[in-house]
């Protein structure tokens, strides 16, 4: 084995999102949607990225394909800038996505086979001539039979057809899958059935994966790292047993302990956290966190710069006075 | 016990016509939800949970879902047997729902205060004064902070969170013998779902209510519910205590649901085992074991023409006695 190579670095990510009023439609404010982000994923690892709704979860997924454009920072593919007007976009066969509900996310107008053909198509890089049979190789890699190319996607079960979702991410041989809540729109019997493919592919295609997902037992099962997010900033990252062993911030924390547990027999202490997630328009001028949980100690975190520290070996965790 | 006993199902058949013809979404269901008592009613989608829900609240959809056979007592009365005007007495007054997207079951054009007022107004002889201020009462009771000024906003105002605790404002407003919850917290993020939950417990302790709790989550049965009815294909599988179904699963179905979610301590990157195949779709149903096809093993055909009928293993556990399903 050689060194762990760096495959996706982001550094100090902006993204930010202007909000327009009055009839000119004049820029009043920006929502931060994700702000001053930074992670690193090595090749053949699991990033598995976690937060309520509204945290910027797809946001960063999203600039990492490309399909938003950073305010700010940098996003390096194998040492690559994609982020910028200017960066080259050959990166995007290396970097597909997969998207939340197969219903939606494939086309009902289209045979499976034209779907699977597409990317091949847009990218140029099968024969035109050994096209169906590579259609028929990605089908089968996904556990489904070739046969299935001549049908279409409303003929299929929701599983089914997230397996050609991923069928389809898999058609340019990506490096990184982009993996936004794959599983939360099946069933219990049907989500395992899944995650088993993707952990699978994982091992005999050598992929890296960013997976999004609120389930939190889902992203520890198939994470090797974790990262928590809370309106818009990483609160803590760090190896996956180590987040849940001993999680630092108060946020992971009470997220952790509001995972029902399937066991009646097990009765624990639950941290409820009032409120909601605040509005990235107007976020509270200190740790945000604090502030919805009415923190005595939220008046020191006003004004002061917030940083990331390392506790262990590869765990990081926000500073600030009133969660830590 | 016989009097403790709020909601009695016996025998519910329900069927839909489609252009497929007639589907069975229900088989022959049966069960009691005892007095302050939390049944849990879980299962895939399309099992039929909400059908049975929905045939409670007579809300099936007209003219293509019909009750085809069975009963359903409430408080000693059939349900079924009442007129319209009458079951328009029980829905809101006896019988509160919770539904599961609350952005849909609120009006988007009225007002929070002015939508829960007309439970008030509908159901009790008060003014429209009283019913404001009993509104705003019941947004303070499910935790909606500065109640007086929110009840003038519309439901595009609120959070998800925010709005499912309107919901449940609605459904208890005339506090409800009966709470009937389809999927209450499966829109929402896993900290609200945590406040929603405990929310509904505290309310059903101080209002001494009954609740029917819908959902697929096995996490949200095991942490709220008395008594847990396992539903697959239109059928109930298995019904017992959660305690006792969760340590002595014994349908195939339940073992494997039970079995293929992660946990916290699994060991991360193993491999999660599987139901094979997938929920039968209820225009091809058998009239036997419905399992059969997924449980892996070969059923002769006589299991499969012939329903097995549902068999008390241990006290207050039923498991349907398919003898290649399940463990008697």
């Amino acid at each position: 084995m050689n060194a762990p190579e760096e495959l996706l670095k982001i550094t100090d990510l902006r993204v930010h999102f202007p909000v327009r009023g009055g009839i000119f439609r004049r820029a009043v404010g920006s929502c931060k949607a994700v702000d001053q982000v930074s992670l690193v994923l090595q090749k053949g690892q699991t990033l598995g990225l976690v937060g309520e709704s509204g945290c910027g979860k797809s946001t960063l997924a999203k600039a990492v394909v490309k399909l938003v454009e950073p305010t700010s920072g940098s996003i390096k593919f194998k040492n690559q800038e994609i982020a910028g007007k200017k960066a080259q976009n050959n990166f995007r066969k290396n970097v597909q996505m997969v998207f939340q509900d197969p219903a939606e996310s494939l086309n009902s107008r289209m045979t499976v086979g034209a779907i699977l053909e597409e990317p091949l198509d847009i990218h140029n890089i099968v024969e035109k001539n050994v096209r169906s049979e590579r259609v028929g190789e990605l089908l089968e890699q996904v556990g489904l039979s070739a046969s299935a190319a001549n049908r279409y996607p409303f003929e299929f079960s929701g599983g089914q057809r997230q397996r050609i979702g991923i069928a389809r991410a898999l058609a340019l041989q990506p490096e990184l899958l982009v993996l936004d809540e794959p599983v939360s729109a099946l069933d219990v019997s049907v989500q395992s059935q899944v995650l088993n493919l993707l952990m699978d592919l994982q091992s005999k295609l050598g992929l890296t994966y960013l997976l999004i997902a609120h389930d939190l037992a889902v992203v520890k099962h198939v994470s090797d790292i974790i990262a928590v997010m809370y309106l818009g900033k990483i609160v803590e990252i760090g190896p996956a047993e180590e987040i849940y062993l001993n999680p630092v911030h108060a946020y992971t924390k009470a997220l952790i302990s509001a995972i029902p547990i399937p066991d009646p027999t097990k009765k624990r202490e639950r941290v409820i956290i009032p409120g909601d997630v605040p509005s990235p328009i107007n976020p509270p001028a200190g740790c945000a966190f604090g502030h919805r949980v009415g923190s005595s100690l939220y008046p020191e975190s006003v004004g002061k710069k917030l940083d990331m520290e390392e506790v262990s070996t590869g765990h990081f965790v926000l500073q600030c006075p009133c969660c830590t | 016990m016989e009097t403790d006993i709020l909601l009695d199902i016996k025998g519910l058949s329900v069927s839909f016509e489609t252009d497929e013809g007639t589907v069975q979404a229900l088989d022959s269901v049966d069960f009691q939800v005892g007095l302050g008592q939390t049944l849990g009613l879980v299962g895939e989608s399309g099992c039929g949970k909400s059908v049975t829900a929905l045939s409670i609240m007579r809300l099936l959809p007209k003219p293509v879902g019909k009750i085809t056979s069975g009963r359903i007592h409430f408080q000693g009365k059939d349900l079924l047997e009442l007129s319209p005007d009458g079951m328009r007495q029980v829905r809101g007054n006896e019988i509160g729902m919770i539904f599961q997207e609350p952005m849909n079951a609120l009006n988007p054009v009225r007002t929070i205060g002015d939508q829960l007022s007309e439970v008030f107004l509908l159901h009790q002889e008060i003014g429209v004064k009283e019913a404001w201020l009993k509104s705003v009462e019941m947004l303070h009771d499910v935790g909606i902070p500065a109640p007086d000024t929110r009840a003038f906003e519309y439901p595009h105002q609120l959070s998800g969170g925010m709005r499912q605790r309107v919901v449940i404002a609605m459904a208890l407003a005339c506090r409800p013998k009966l709470v009937i919850a389809d999927e209450p917290t499966t829109a929402l993020d896993v900290t609200v779902q945590a406040q929603i939950l405990e929310l509904l417990q505290t309310l059903q302790k101080q209002l001494g209510s009954s609740v029917l709790l819908i959902t697929h989550d096995l996490g949200v049965i095991a942490e709220t519910c008395d008594e847990v009815c396992v539903m697959y294909a239109g059928r109930i599988v298995e019904r017992a205590s959660t305690v006792e179904l969760f340590a002595n699963p014994r349908h195939a179905y339940t073992r494997g649901l039970l079995s293929s979610i992660p946990r916290l301590d699994t060991m991360p990157k193993t491999e999660l085992s599987t139901i094979d195949g997938m929920v039968p779709g209820l225009s091809d149903l058998n009239q036997g074991c419905r399992f059969a096809p997924r449980s892996g093993k070969i059923h002769p055909q006589a299991l499969l023409d012939q329903r097995s009928p549902l068999q008390e293993v241990t006290e207050g556990h039923w498991v349907e006695s398919c003898p290649l399903c399940s463990n008697l």
